[in-house]
């Protein structure tokens, strides 16, 4: 309760900084869309020169795509934590915030929120709708809930998988710069995995698992029964992926010593 | 001069004593070429070429335009919006250099690091694993190290532009982000320029940003062959220069509006 209380007094400071910077909050919404733009023409000129991407049409992609657009914008609103290692630890920001009696990940969150990103799960609904009324899809009712559920779950991997490289730099203050490229993976867990070689698969199945947060939950929808199982995986998979990232989080934050003055 | 020299000199220590961290960048690297090289493995299908390139010239143009972009990226855009914000440039414009001048050999400084303990250990390691085909003749090679010089300059003038952009609008953090997309996207990065529909190709043509990755990238893979090598060098080249302009213009528009935020 008293976390939810916090939530929205977050929120609220948020928006004040949001408006205060007015010019920049269009830009910054203007350039999410770009953004989920940039992928979609990926998409739409690839099958400009092929028609089948090993038995899946274009608008099976699209729709793919979509569903990936709903979990990554919860997941890019509120798990900014990409820059944590420089932001918090190397500036030693990270000794304010644990003199605080809030849990130190809540408030990073917190702090790191950017709300206007929530429009990407517009996009994505809309690209769905969009390929799936050409594919003609069909939904039943429980099927609302489902999505609810995957799209929680895909947001959790996607959180679990960042939180877990954040935690990285409690033990070694170094820079990786791993993250601009950990974005980058993130997009081949849109295209069907079977193209890829088996290690690759397997990484993107059981270690970094992109795939659940796009071909996997959106494969339910398009009705390819072969990958259920999977399909169904994914809350439990994020589930897994966030509690094991709190985890690391809660035992890096011991051992962490600070960074000087 | 030597000033600037010892500014590349600072910031290349200065990321050499954070250097173990890279080796597992090379790592998550090799699976990213590899994810790439199955994904256009399967977009080609049977095919023997698609524009021009065969699948292997594409896997390698791939390789090499990650492995480019991590000479020419630099973050100094950031770095100079948060200089603002923070009331810092005042203090740097005040000191005898050139504060655009001194962004741009650290940016160098990051990049030649990148350049010797990233992109040359990461290339072999990708060339062992994938199909990648290495250029035999010397002038390919001399050319293409050319035109990485000038990505760098092309790439890092425009990074200037946005980072002065902040003395304008106090918090850019969206522009940074949509520039960087736009240079993903019309660089030639993510594409080849030449996968795109013509009408697309010709709006590109007069933009600056195929100057960044798709040019040298091409000359790696020998995707461009005889007078169309020195062409496109030279477009590069005529890019640097033009985007000198609109900075000094905006530069020194800046200096006399400059509003210090905190500090």
């Amino acid at each position: 309760m008293f976390y939810i209380s916090i939530f929205f007094q977050y929120a609220s400071q948020y928006l004040k900084t949001r408006l205060t910077y007015r010019v920049d909050t269009i830009v910054e919404i203007f350039s999410d869309l770009l953004f989920q733009a940039v992928n979609l023409i990926f998409i739409l000129v690839v099958f400009g020169h092929t028609t089948f991407l090993s038995g899946w049409n274009r608008e099976e992609i699209i729709f793919i795509y979509g569903f990936f657009l709903v979990p990554y914008a919860l997941f890019t609103s509120f798990f900014n934590i990409w820059d944590f290692n420089e932001r918090y630890i190397v500036k030693g920001e990270m000794d304010r915030v644990l003199t605080r009696p809030i849990h130190s990940l809540f408030q990073i969150i917190m702090e790191r929120m950017e709300l206007e990103s929530l429009f990407g799960v517009i996009t994505g609904v809309a690209i769905m709708f969009y390929a799936g009324s050409i594919l003609g899809l069909t939904f039943a009712w429980y099927d609302l809930f489902i999505f609810i559920a995957m799209v929680i779950g895909g947001a959790f991997i996607y959180a679990g998988i960042f939180i877990s490289l954040a935690s990285i730099g409690f033990w070694s203050d170094s820079r990786t710069d791993i993250m601009p490229m950990m974005y980058n993976i993130g997009n081949y867990g849109r295209y069907p995995v079977d193209i890829y070689h088996n290690v690759i698969r397997f990484v993107l199945t059981w270690i970094l698992p992109f795939a659940f947060v796009g071909v996997y939950p959106a494969a339910y929808f398009l009705q390819r029964e072969e990958w259920y199982w999977y399909a169904f995986l994914t809350p439990v998979m994020g589930l897994i992926f966030l509690s094991l990232s709190v985890f690391l989080w809660n035992a890096g934050v011991k051992k962490y010593r600070g960074a000087g003055n | 001069m030597s000033q600037y020299i010892e500014m590349i000199r600072v910031r290349f220590l200065m990321m050499l004593a954070y250097r173990t961290n890279y080796y597992s960048g090379i790592l998550i690297y090799s699976i990213n070429i590899g994810a790439y090289y199955f994904l256009w493995t399967a977009i080609y299908g049977g095919q023997e070429e698609i524009q021009g390139l065969s699948v292997l010239q594409m896997t390698t143009y791939v390789a090499v335009a990650w492995m480019a972009r991590a000479f020419y990226f630099n973050n100094i855009d950031r770095e100079i919006a948060n200089e603002i914000k923070d009331g810092k440039v005042a203090i740097e414009m005040i000191r005898p250099y050139n504060y655009l001048g001194m962004k741009t050999m650290q940016g160098l400084g990051e990049g030649i690091f990148r350049l010797l303990f990233f992109s040359v250990p990461g290339m072999v390691i990708v060339a062992l694993i994938f199909p990648i085909t290495f250029s035999a003749s010397l002038t390919t090679w001399v050319l293409f190290f050319i035109s990485l010089v000038f990505s760098f300059i092309v790439n890092t003038q425009i990074n200037l532009l946005t980072g002065i952009m902040t003395f304008f609008l106090f918090n850019n953090s969206g522009l940074i982000r949509a520039k960087r997309v736009v240079i993903d996207l019309f660089s030639g990065l993510l594409l080849p320029i030449s996968f795109y529909p013509l009408w697309a190709q010709s709006v590109m043509m007069y933009l600056p940003f195929q100057a960044i990755s798709y040019i040298p990238s091409m000359i790696f893979t020998e995707g461009f062959v005889g007078s169309e090598i020195y062409t496109a060098v030279l477009l590069q080249a005529v890019w640097a220069l033009i985007l000198l302009i609109p900075i000094q213009l905006l530069w020194s528009l800046a200096k006399k509006q400059l509003i210090v935020q905190g500090g």
